[in-house]
């Protein structure tokens, strides 16, 4: 049966009990059925953690002069097909800060286009580059303020005179939270264990970078909807480096 | 210069023949009317003193602010009509608000005083509105930014400004200002310089009383906007007022001293004619 814009699968009994009521009745039988669905839906969706931040690793580091940003480049449809191997899932939001995408791939790039129009309208009104916080805030009152419609959550990462390198998580809520690393995504899970062993504060660009590129290859080698090869960007006040390790250079563990 | 604006000064959407806009320019004069506020930016902040008028002897001590906080971080002065400067305050608050919450960090004063300025401005464009009549001070400081002062008035300009005055004596408080090495001194010292300045431009003859309103932004207060405390203030009144009376430049003291003179020299011609 049709229940709005949605097919609700019932049981031919009750559909047939449907048919007979009449005025309040119905009314209180649909109402019912409703919040039958609300509840089995996000049932279903918990059962299927794909569906809440779907197919990606991504994580930021913050080392000692600056942020590593990287995620891996498998954009996936369902479970079982890959429909691009090698997306930039890094987003330049501005000249020192990028933003990296987990979630609904179409409503993240609807939200960071909105969100870099809007960072570089402010910072020319600033008439200086802007603080990577403005650009998280930004991020955050798109997703807060939509939350309904988006499901998307992103990483924001970057460089500013006032704070130096800095790390905001931006969630599918509408979370606002600064951290010195984080990670997420669907391969994130199987590398918490990972970073939260191996991050030191302070580290140099070549132990950021070897951290980065150890954490990736862990969780792309275990979740099968992240993959292809590694992003990594790494911004400093002087720079911005794109790095790309495709994925016959990753490092090799031993369930391998 | 027109000495009669001829009708061209009816609505603040005509322009004079000599390329005037007649109603800002009134609108100016009004501030002039009300009693001065000062603002200096020194080394580590920004002090303001406003030379509050006791119109009535009935007044609650404290009451009618003429310093209003807009942020944490940021102070504004003001001068002229009290009700339009009461409302831009309400706008530069909402301003800094809605920033904040955009941006997720206080607003650079800069732009503060850039969008209170294009708000002013908007209200001389058009016939239907009259333009505010007062100009105000803002003052801010930030860790990384340091102290900033800006001055907006009724004609929607805004400069940044190391001293600045608004109100009836802005002249003689900007001679003062001028005296002063900001830019060497500390909060703590500029505070008692601002108070003099205010006893000094305060005209004994027409405004009979004051309150004296004092407040600072700076290193010494972390960054936030608050009324001076008590114990310096009273410090500060006192060093003002020995400086004034030492001076000896007050007007009143001035005429006392001529008429003193003028009786001395009668009594020392006619003194032959004083029977006793």
């Amino acid at each position: 049966m049709r229940l709005a814009n949605t097919s609700v699968a019932v049981s031919d009994e009750r559909a047939h009990t449907a048919q007979s009521l009449s005025g309040d009745a119905y009314a209180t039988f649909i109402h019912d059925l409703y919040v039958e669905f609300l509840i089995m839906d996000s049932h279903h969706s918990y059962s299927q953690v794909k569906g809440v931040s779907t197919g990606t690793t991504i994580l930021a580091v913050k080392f000692n002069g600056g942020v590593i940003i990287g995620s891996d480049s498998r954009a996936s449809m369902g479970e079982s097909y890959v429909s691009s191997k090698t997306i930039n899932k890094l987003i330049q939001v501005h000249d020192r800060i990028f933003c990296c995408i987990a979630g609904s791939l179409a409503d993240a790039q609807a939200v960071t286009k909105m969100a870099k129009f809007q960072l570089s309208f402010h910072s020319i009104q600033m008439e200086s580059p802007p603080l990577v916080k403005a650009a998280a805030s930004i991020m955050r009152e798109l997703c807060y303020n939509n939350k309904e419609e988006l499901q998307a959550g992103f990483i924001t990462a970057g460089w500013d005179r006032k704070k130096g390198p800095q790390i905001y998580v931006v969630s599918l809520g509408g979370m606002l939270l600064s951290q010195p690393y984080t990670i997420g995504g669907s391969g994130s899970t199987y590398i918490y264990g990972y970073v939260d062993a191996k991050f030191k504060p302070d580290m140099s660009l070549e132990e950021a970078t070897q951290f980065s590129t150890n954490a990736l290859a862990l969780a792309m080698g275990r979740d099968n909807v992240s993959g292809g090869v590694v992003h990594l960007v790494v911004i400093t006040e002087a720079e911005v480096k794109h790095v790309v390790v495709p994925g016959n250079k990753l490092p090799k563990f031993h369930d391998e | 210069i027109s000495l009669l604006p001829l009708q061209y000064d009816l609505s603040a959407s005509t322009f004079s023949p000599d390329g005037r806009v007649f109603q800002v320019e009134y609108a100016i004069k009004a501030v002039e009317n009300s009693s001065t506020a000062v603002g200096i930016r020194c080394k580590d902040g920004v002090v303001f003193g406003v030379e509050k008028l006791v119109l009535s002897k009935l007044y609650e001590e404290g009451s009618n602010k003429r310093i209003f906080n807009i942020d944490r971080h940021v102070g504004m002065a003001v001068a002229g009509l009290l009700a339009d400067a009461r409302s831009l305050s309400e706008v530069s608050r909402e301003e800094a608000s809605n920033f904040r919450s955009n941006y997720g960090h206080d607003i650079p004063l800069k732009h503060l005083a850039d969008r209170v300025a294009m708000y002013v401005h908007a209200y001389t464009l058009y016939s239907a509105v009259r333009p505010f009549g007062c100009s105000f001070i803002l003052g801010s400081y930030d860790e990384d930014d340091g102290p900033q002062l800006y001055m907006v008035d009724p004609s929607g300009i805004s400069y940044g400004y190391w001293g600045c005055a608004i109100g009836k004596a802005r002249q003689a408080a900007k001679t003062e200002i001028e005296k002063l090495q900001m830019k060497e001194m500390t909060c703590r010292e500029l505070v008692k310089e601002v108070a003099k300045i205010i006893y000094i431009v305060h005209d004994e003859v027409k405004d009979k009383a004051f309150e004296l309103e004092l407040s600072w932004v700076g290193e010494v207060t972390k960054g936030r906007h608050e009324l001076v405390p008590k114990d310096i203030k009273e410090e500060a009144e006192k060093y003002a007022k020995v400086s004034n009376r030492s001076s000896g430049n007050s007007d009143e003291e001035k005429k006392i001293e001529w008429q003193s003179l003028v009786t001395a020299t009668l009594v020392g011609l006619f003194s032959h004619r004083i029977r006793i």
